[in-house]
């Protein structure tokens, strides 16, 4: 598993806010995928969207709820294609799997396929630590291996990176000429991966979706690279959640509607692979051996959750991550895992741990655009509250993580606004101590600087509203009660 | 509207408005009376438990959501004037009682019962034309809870478009949160701020000299950073626009 620096999410996020190139990339790219889905749906008609969504929805409800059945299913399809598949109930596990394939075969050079499963296990350096050279081969995510970095968003996995970082970053470690024409520079990622296409004994790819009752993987792309990888090396290896899986061809459809649709507004991806087991005897190329590895790593324990499994629904579209304007400022890697954004808050503290993770839940103002942009209509805010309630009142050690004076904070909160007269009291409080405490200069009714906890975070962008000399309750008491100023201008209707 | 047998209406004001923005709370009732509600407001609430709420305290959520039960037990309406307030009240108080039937049954009657305060006016009142003038441009802010909670998006603006005078302009990205977000706004401060900073710079691109919201919580966070950038612009209750009267703020 790749480090987990979800606890840094504050000084992180802080220090990503200060780059001025990562938010004109953000802006750039992430509203341009929210407006192109918007168009999308617009094209169909909001009708039709709202009802693929529906039925994505329960294709995904139905397949969790019976996941045991379609897992077998899918493994029987998979063996009957003369595939092999590997049940992995951890990421070391899903790597010595995939680990004992290279070396037993004798493998030198991989090619990959985009897959975050495989950021989840780390499995590139796991691989070359045994000596296997891993490429990767979609262009994102090859610039990125080339820095060193791990992906910022879920389908634009180098995001974070201007071309003139490209550019730089080929010059460096390609030898190229410093050109920062984006054209130019993808002609030459193209001819650089094309020997490793044809060098590679092995293929690792991600999956999209599995589908159980053909035994086939399917996975959805823009640059064919997928398909070299799937198909050039002697060995190919799926490697997937194990949620991935869903019931039928027909099930596909609906998602395949949905997917591209939503990550990047098209109507259809450039490459749709459906892959059904190694080359058969009539083909005429394509691996010899399949293997799919399916990983648990933490998603039985999520699937036991039943306030939190309805993340399993998700098909990594990233439109959450378009519309999410925390993600618009801060980027993916201040959330410190492989998964960002609003639905990467809900999953890397389930997968990493809520205690360390226990920042992700409250990057939100629960504003509730994810789950509207959301194609399988996933209820994060209510999952992000769920988490926010486990890590202050849960009773395992293990979850609970608020402070003790923010604990003491809710329940005075609380006493005061439930004891009879008491809000009142804490108000005649406030109202004297506005006007004795030092160091509060005010205007208008308005206090420009408050020096204490909490209201001083508050009063460093904005003003903070003083208590006036008389509560809404007071005039009801004193005035409106009676029926006085009924009405406008004192009339009545 | 039927004069008869008039409309009764409990008012849930909130805690905001009551402690620090009375003036709106005024409107709200000047508003509901002329249009011939019988108002009520029943003395003993308080806070709807939001705030606890989300951040995760539900212990003391439950707390408040039970006195606010027992306080509203027997009104006809609840008339709620912010989308915040009144989506916890209709929403998730159901999530709060979900595994306690008897006071789910509760949570089920007082949902039903909870209006925000426009679309009380347009779908209880068949309020289509406030009679008011409101000299003017306005833009209307809508919050979160309103429009992606309660589901309102078309009530407050069709009352905006009909009052006289009043020119409503749209804000680019309407529909983005102001980063305010309750304990958000204090937890990761710079990431509000740079939210706020985003709907600030949309306000006065909008060129418009009063914003209008029907929650009070979002114009305390833009109208506190207005002041200090856009002193110009007036921030308002929808209420205050409707009241055809301007109460100082």
């Amino acid at each position: 598993m790749p480090e987990v620096k979800t606890s840094e999410f504050e000084s992180a996020s802080a220090s990503a806010m200060q780059n001025p190139q990562l938010r004109r990339a953000l802006d750039r790219v992430g509203s341009g995928f929210d407006v192109a889905r918007r168009n999308a749906i617009d094209e169909v008609s909001v009708e039709a969207w709202e009802e693929w969504r529906e039925e994505a929805r329960q294709i995904k409800i139905h397949t969790l709820d019976h996941l045991d059945y379609y897992l077998e299913l899918l493994h029987d399809k998979v063996t009957a294609a003369g595939g092999q598949v590997h049940f992995a109930k951890d990421s070391a596990e899903a790597n010595a799997i995939v680990s004992h394939l290279a070396q037993s075969r004798g493998v030198r050079v991989a090619t990959k396929s985009k897959s975050m499963v495989s950021e989840e296990l780390d499995l590139n350096h796991v691989l070359e630590s045994i000596g296997v050279d891993v490429y990767e081969t979609d262009l994102g995510e090859y610039i990125i291996q080339l820095a060193g970095e791990a992906p910022s968003h879920l389908v634009a996995p180098a995001l974070h990176k201007s071309k003139e970082d490209v550019a730089e970053l080929f010059r460096d470690k390609l030898g190229l000429p410093y050109d920062e024409d984006i054209e130019r520079m993808a002609a030459s990622a193209r001819v650089a991966l094309r020997d490793k296409f044809m060098e590679a004994d092995l293929g690792i790819s991600g999956a999209n979706f599995v589908v159980a009752e053909t035994g086939t993987l399917v996975i959805v792309t823009n640059e064919g690279n997928g398909r070299l990888c799937t198909s050039a090396p002697r060995m190919h290896i799926g490697i997937t959640g194990m949620e991935k899986v869903i019931p039928s061809m027909q099930d596909l459809a609906i998602f395949l509607r949905l997917l591209p649709r939503s990550a990047t507004g098209q109507r259809i991806s450039s490459y749709v692979s459906m892959i059904t087991g190694p080359r058969r005897e009539d083909d005429e190329d394509g691996p010899e051996e399949f293997h799919l590895v399916l990983v648990d790593n933490g998603r039985s324990k999520m699937l036991r959750d039943p306030k939190l499994r309805e993340a399993l629904y998700c098909i990594r579209c990233g439109a959450c991550l378009n519309i999410c304007p925390v993600y618009a400022r801060v980027g993916g890697h201040a959330y410190g895992w492989v998964y960002p954004g609003p639905i990467g808050a809900v999953v890397s503290p389930m997968l990493t741990g809520l205690k360390e993770s226990k920042m992700l839940p409250q990057a939100s103002s629960l504003c509730g655009a994810c789950r509207e942009a959301c194609p399988v209509k996933i209820n994060i805010p209510r999952m992000l509250l769920e988490l926010r309630h486990r890590t202050a009142e849960s009773e395992d050690p293990q979850e609970q993580a608020v402070s003790l004076s923010e604990q003491f904070m809710a329940g005075t909160f609380a006493r005061v606004m439930s004891g009879k007269g008491w809000m009142s009291a804490a108000a005649k409080v406030g109202r004297v101590a506005q006007k004795l405490l030092p160091g509060m200069p005010k205007e208008q009714g308005w206090i420009r600087r408050a020096p204490l906890p909490l209201l001083s975070k508050w009063t460093k962008a904005r003003d903070l509203p003083m208590l006036p000399d008389k509560s809404f309750r007071d005039v009801w008491r004193d005035e409106l009660r009676r029926g006085d100023g009924s009405g406008r201008n004192g009339g009545g209707s | 509207m039927a004069s008869n047998t008039p409309v009764k209406a409990d008012l849930f004001v909130t805690c905001i408005i009551d402690q620090l923005f009375p003036e709106v709370g005024v409107s709200v009732v000047r508003v509901l009376r002329w249009h011939g509600v019988e108002v009520g407001f029943p003395e003993g609430q308080t806070c709807c438990g939001q705030a606890v709420y989300n951040s995760g305290h539900r212990r003391e959520a439950r707390r408040l959501a039970v006195k606010t039960l027992d306080e509203f037990r027997d009104s006809d309406y609840v008339v709620v004037p912010s989308g915040s307030c009144s989506a916890m009240m209709k929403v998730f108080y159901l999530d709060l009682f979900e595994d306690e039937p008897e006071m789910l049954r509760r949570a089920e009657e007082l949902s039903g019962k909870v209006y925000e305060f426009s679309e009380f006016l347009v779908k209880v009142l068949g309020v289509e034309d406030p009679g008011v003038s409101f000299p003017g441009t306005a833009a209307f802010h809508t919050g979160c809870h309103l429009l992606r909670e309660m589901e309102i998006r078309e009530e407050p603006r069709r009352l905006l478009d009909s009052v006289e005078g009043l020119e409503v302009r749209e804000l680019q990205n309407a529909e983005t949160c102001c980063g305010f977000g309750g304990s958000f706004s204090v937890k990761l401060p710079h990431i509000s701020e740079g939210m706020l900073a985003d709907k600030v710079s949309s306000v006065r691109e909008s060129g418009a000299d009063t914003l209008v919201s029907c929650d009070m919580s979002c114009l305390m966070h833009i109208g506190g950073a207005l002041r200090r950038q856009t002193p110009e612009v007036q921030i308002r209750h929808i209420a205050q626009v409707l009241d055809g009267e301007l109460s100082e703020l």
